[in-house]
């Protein structure tokens, strides 16, 4: 079940699969994002046996735009994972998915006003060596 | 909340495994789709996805009852597994420079649970 890397998709026109990765990191801290608004979106209160509610939950839910852009996120980042998956190393390209720390960080402090500490930082940093080293060794492969 | 469970800690490292084992069925079901986009939908993937959503139950479970800053850098564990279960199962090599880079990667996320507690 030995699996090619990345270079094997050399001249049949794939994306390299780190890209595709990387792609993947950005859906996914965008779900992430949109649904932490999506939860701060009102929702009346759900009683399973009186179908008045449940219609009333339900229409709500769906006019919760956030939260379903986000599952949507999340459904582009499965298939370029799937995508990547079917070219490169898994154990070369999961780490990478990582990578969604570091944006997730970035964003809550633009979106949600979160502040960047020195742990956070150092972190940051450390999760983008360790990707970065990855990188650079598909590459010589 | 000043202490963490054993049964949390237990419960979210039981959700890095079933996450882990999620990741190798996604490599799984990746390979037909060399022959097309049109074999996507196969029952590995399915349960590549399902393992993969399963997870998060026993990670949520976990998360109620210990401290985020202990857990959430042992959501990162999955990585570890899923190094494990490439050399097993798919005889991937395991390199000094994706070891290096898995140490740094987790290293990078305990200072972000660190910093988030």
């Amino acid at each position: 079940m030995s699996s090619p890397t990345h270079t094997s998709t050399a001249g049949s026109g794939r994306i390299n699969p780190v890209y595709l990765v990387l792609g993947c990191t950005v859906f996914a801290a965008a779900a992430q994002v949109l649904m932490k608004f999506g939860a701060m979106y009102k929702m009346p209160e759900l009683h399973p046996a009186d179908m008045a509610s449940v219609i009333g939950f339900v229409s709500a839910l769906l006019g919760n735009w956030q939260l379903l852009l986000g599952y949507t996120m999340h459904a582009c980042n499965a298939f370029l994972l799937i995508l990547a998956l079917r070219d490169g190393e898994l154990s070369m390209l999961y780490p990478i998915i990582a990578l969604t720390y570091v944006w997730v960080n970035l964003l809550s402090m633009y979106f949600f006003h979160d502040t960047l500490n020195w742990w956070k930082g150092c972190g940051i940093v450390l999760v983008i060596g360790g990707v970065s080293l990855l990188g650079i060794a598909s590459r010589r492969k | 909340m000043n202490h963490t469970p054993l049964s949390s800690i237990l419960l979210v490292l039981s959700g890095t495994v079933i996450g882990s084992f999620g990741a190798v069925f996604l490599k799984l079901g990746s390979a037909p789709l060399k022959n097309g986009l049109r074999y996507i939908l196969n029952w590995k993937l399915a349960a590549g996805v399902g393992l993969f959503v399963g997870s998060s139950v026993p990670f949520v479970m976990g998360l109620r009852h210990g401290e985020l800053s202990v857990l959430y850098p042992m959501a990162a564990m999955t990585n570890v597994w899923t190094m494990i279960w490439s050399k097993i199962f798919f005889h991937e090599p395991v390199t000094k420079a994706k070891v290096g880079a898995l140490g740094l990667i987790l290293a990078g996320i305990v200072c972000i649970g660190l910093g988030g507690s």
